[in-house]
């Protein structure tokens, strides 16, 4: 089945995530979307499968111009998407998940599902246990799931979005062998993905998108320098800084490991120093978050040691890095570090950590005052913080800090913010490092990451680089970096 | 007179006329004459003084229950438990009735000692189950109810049974002197109504002016940033729980003997559960407690003369009560569903309509 996209536009408020794009996808072939976080990738795909809806443009499966109001509509006509995170219902077993979105009617025809099951497992040499649980299997088996169960509703078009990211190499290469046999039959592949090796392997045409734009189409044989230069743009300068003495080593990594259920990133070793900047690079999700919220004390390390201002941390307690001036502030501004319902002045009385009984309510009001005109918060003491925008949340946070920190580990710390948000945040927070506080920070803007870092720590794949001195790394090197090139 | 006085009005009243009407027509499904029902139950609640003092009575233990759970709702806590912790407060109570031989002075601040003691401990055995344990409150603290419920039936039947028979109808009755005081010719007296109204100034204060309650109500509209700001969000739900059940707990107090003068089956009259509702319609301000508890405890108390004098089911009353909290409740999430529509609506005029989602991260 022939795919075009013509001039599609998708807007979230201000956003503009697809800016006009156009591309044509040829059936029997497999054809790859690269690009960085937020380039606009996977809002292209949900829009062409059906769960979103597009603000502008045209849809044509083999020449005939198509309206999806569900994903179920678009499977309807032909068109699968298998999430990053498979959209199975762990709970069920397989064969259960397999009739998922069957229009049988009422009553199933469990012996024919069950024929199908193997008729495709067979085909592409699977071998997963139809009456075994979802919620056993390995992300690998699921996708193979979903696969099968898409091609059982008629699917011709299936769309990949980062297949590749929490399987096992072996998986991999068998996920890669099922591609290439689902193209021989002549179905249309797209393989959505930001990891330059996997789109060199397997496609024969890439589109790259940057910021909601097509940057550039390219045919095999193509070269990662031609994707690096399309993916990340060219017009990083290099950032021209004060040069600040660095001190005492605040905190020290050594062979640290931070874990969760689904990722694993071992062996981090890092020395950060007093008033050093350092930049976590790599695609969101690639352990960065799990990594500050370790350092900040939040979670438990699944191993290696932690070291704080020369002493080594046994017992992981929240409160004693907030005593030793180590602060964390969240992404999720109102999700993990403000409370919504609360407003401004009693933020910052719980941010004091006090230990009065009786809280001094007309003091608590002048301070907050004070506090809200020094970080230029548009809003008053009694404003709550669901009422103020995304900026003044920011400096909301960022006034909520004690003075004389030792670190501040921040996730995304300007995500969202218009461009003088972005500036007045930064001003802080290299006024604070003037004055002795260590930051690390975690971004997917690049721009970003080589502008303030001094060292650069790229995550990708569940493994973590060595720290790059930001000055003498160029941006092929990072983007290859990223890309899980050279780890 | 503001638009939004008048708005506030509708919706807080509204809900309130719609529920007199709806159980207006289930009394005339029933064949019965509204009229004489209300009539009745209003002089069932405030007949004459001693009716008066029966509905204080009643008022006291219900606004006792529902100014614990103050606590836990500001800390985002469903204290479903509560019942089990009000069982509790009287069983320690009994326990110490029938143990100690002191005059009066000493025995009644002692046994309400004993009260606060077991509603803490059964209120805090729910708390650990929800912090240590992963057991969501409301499922713990209803399999503590019907925990604490055994526990009192097997007390009764069992190790303080009346001497010689083995019956349900309860324990033998405590010593006078453990029996609260009462004011001439009422049921009621004044050191459980002391006890209620100072319980409440001091947890609208504590609520309102100390840092303790500010941090309460941090951990209940959003744990997660409560505990990024640097409050201790274990310790301060285990504390909120088990300064429920000191309140639950004295309120079991007065069942035991203020009202029965010893241990009964349904020694906690539901005032558990009905506190919910009180907390729920006073909308978790504390000022609305009492008089919303006054209401409740006079439909009560006004639905026991139903059967008698008309021949009606005296759960007319808890018909009442409930279909008045979900009106209340329902009329919150209409107002709220309609709020935001016409919010929607006004930013829909202008261009950029819709909020930056998730999604346009990806």
């Amino acid at each position: 089945m022939r795919l075009e996209l013509k001039n599609i536009h998708k807007y979230f408020g201000s956003l503009h995530a697809n800016d006009d794009i156009s591309l044509t996808v040829e059936s029997g072939t497999i054809y790859g979307l690269l690009g960085e976080n937020g380039a606009g990738k996977s809002t292209l795909m949900k829009v062409l499968s059906g769960f979103i809806h597009r603000e502008g443009g045209e849809i044509l499966l083999d020449g005939k111009s198509v309206e999806f109001k569900s994903p179920a509509e678009a499977i309807r006509a032909g068109v699968g998407m298998l999430h990053q995170d498979p959209l199975d219902l762990p709970p069920l077993r397989v064969l259960d998940n397999f009739l998922l979105g069957r229009e049988d009617g009422f009553l199933q025809d469990r012996s024919k599902a069950l024929a199908d099951l193997k008729k495709y497992s067979a085909q592409f040499g699977f071998d997963i246990a139809p009456d075994a649980l979802v919620s056993a299997l390995t992300v690998g088996e699921r996708q193979q799931l979903e696969i099968m169960r898409l091609l059982s509703l008629g699917a011709k078009i299936l769309i990949f979005d980062e297949p590749t990211t929490g399987i096992s190499l072996p998986q991999k290469i068998k996920l890669f062998e099922t591609l290439r046999l689902l193209a021989k039959q002549g179905m249309t592949v797209i393989f959505v993905t930001h990891k330059l090796e996997d789109a060199q392997d397997l496609c024969g045409k890439v589109t790259v998108l940057r910021l909601g734009k097509v940057t550039g189409e390219v045919t095999r044989p193509f070269t990662t320098d031609q994707l690096v230069k399309l993916m990340f743009g060219q017009s990083l300068a290099a950032s021209q800084r004060e040069t600040i003495a660095l001190g005492e080593p605040v905190l020290e990594l050594r062979d640290l490991c931070v874990a969760d259920f689904r990722l694993r990133v071992p062996n981090i070793n890092l020395q950060v120093r007093a008033a050093e900047v350092i930049g976590l690079a790599g695609i969101e999700g690639s352990g960065q978050r799990l990594f500050l919220r370790a350092c900040a004390g939040l979670d438990r390390p699944a191993g290696g040691e932690l070291w704080i201002n020369g002493a080594k941390i046994n017992r992981q307690a929240y409160h004693r890095f907030l005593d030793s001036g180590i602060v964390y502030l969240p992404a999720g501004r109102l999700e993990e570090g403000l409370v919504p319902g609360l407003n401004l002045t009693e933020h910052l009385i719980l941010a004091k950590r006090s230990k009065e009984f009786f809280v001094n309510w007309n003091l608590a009001q002048t301070q907050a005052q004070e506090r809200i005109k020094e970080y230029s918060i548009r809003g008053a003491p009694e404003s709550r913080v669901e009422a103020l925008s995304g900026g003044n949340q920011q400096r909301a946070l960022l006034a909520l800090l004690q003075p004389n920190l030792k670190l501040i580990l921040l996730e995304h710390p300007t995500r969202g913010l218009d461009i003088e948000s972005t500036m007045w945040v930064w001003r802080q927070l290299l006024e604070r490092r003037r004055r002795g506080t260590a930051i690390v920070f975690a971004s997917a803007d690049l721009d970003e990451i080589f502008e303030y870092s001094d060292r650069i720590l790229v995550f990708s794949g569940g493994r973590v680089a060595k720290a790059l001195n930001a000055k003498e790394t160029s941006v092929t090197q990072l983007g290859e970096l990223i890309g899980g090139k050279g780890l | 007179m503001t638009k939004n006085f008048w708005t506030n009005l509708v919706w807080g009243v509204g809900p309130i006329i719609l529920g007199l009407i709806l159980t207006t027509l289930a009394l005339v499904a029933v064949g019965a004459n509204p009229l004489q029902a209300y009539q009745s139950m209003w002089n069932g609640a405030f007949g004459n003084t001693a009716k008066f003092g029966d509905l204080i009575l009643v008022w006291v233990p219900l606004l006792l229950a529902s100014v614990g759970l103050l606590i836990t709702f500001t800390a985002g806590l469903w204290n479903i438990g509560i019942e089990g912790q009000i069982v509790m407060g009287a069983i320690f109570t009994a326990w110490a009735a029938r143990a100690f031989d002191f005059p009066s002075i000493i025995l009644i601040p002692l046994l309400f000692l004993a009260g606060m003691l077991g509603g803490a401990l059964w209120a805090l055995l729910a708390g650990v189950l929800k912090t240590y344990g992963k057991v969501h409150e409301i499922f713990g603290g209803l399999g503590l109810n019907f925990i604490a419920t055994a526990v009192t039936l097997y007390l009764i039947i069992g190790p303080w049974k009346l001497p010689g028979i083995a019956s349900t109808s309860g324990t033998e009755s405590f010593r006078p002197a453990a029996w609260l005081p009462t004011l001439p010719g009422l049921s009621v007296g004044p050191i459980e109504i002391t006890v209620a109204l100072v319980s409440l100034v001091l947890v609208y204060f504590a609520l309102r002016g100390t840092l303790w309650g500010l941090k309460l109500k941090a951990i209940g509209k959003n744990t997660r940033s409560a505990f990024w700001i640097g409050v201790p969000t274990t310790r301060y739900m285990l504390g909120a729980f088990a300064l429920c059940g000191v309140f639950a707990g004295m309120a079991g107090t007065v069942q035991a003997i203020g009202v029965w003068h010893r241990l009964i089956p349904s020694i906690s009259g539901g005032y558990g559960y009905l506190g919910i509702l009180v907390v729920l319609l006073s909308g978790f301000q504390a000022l609305g407690v009492p008089f919303v508890a006054f209401f409740f405890s006079a439909v009560s108390k006004g639905s026991v003369a139903l059967p008698l004098d008309l021949n009606i089911d005296s759960s007319l009353g808890g018909v009442l009560q409930g279909i008045i909290v979900l009106l209340v409740v329902l009329s919150q999430g209409v107002r709220a569903r309609w709020q935001r529509a016409s919010a929607a609506a006004r930013v829909d005029s202008t261009i950029l309509a819709a909020p930056v989602t998730r999604a346009a991260e990806e």
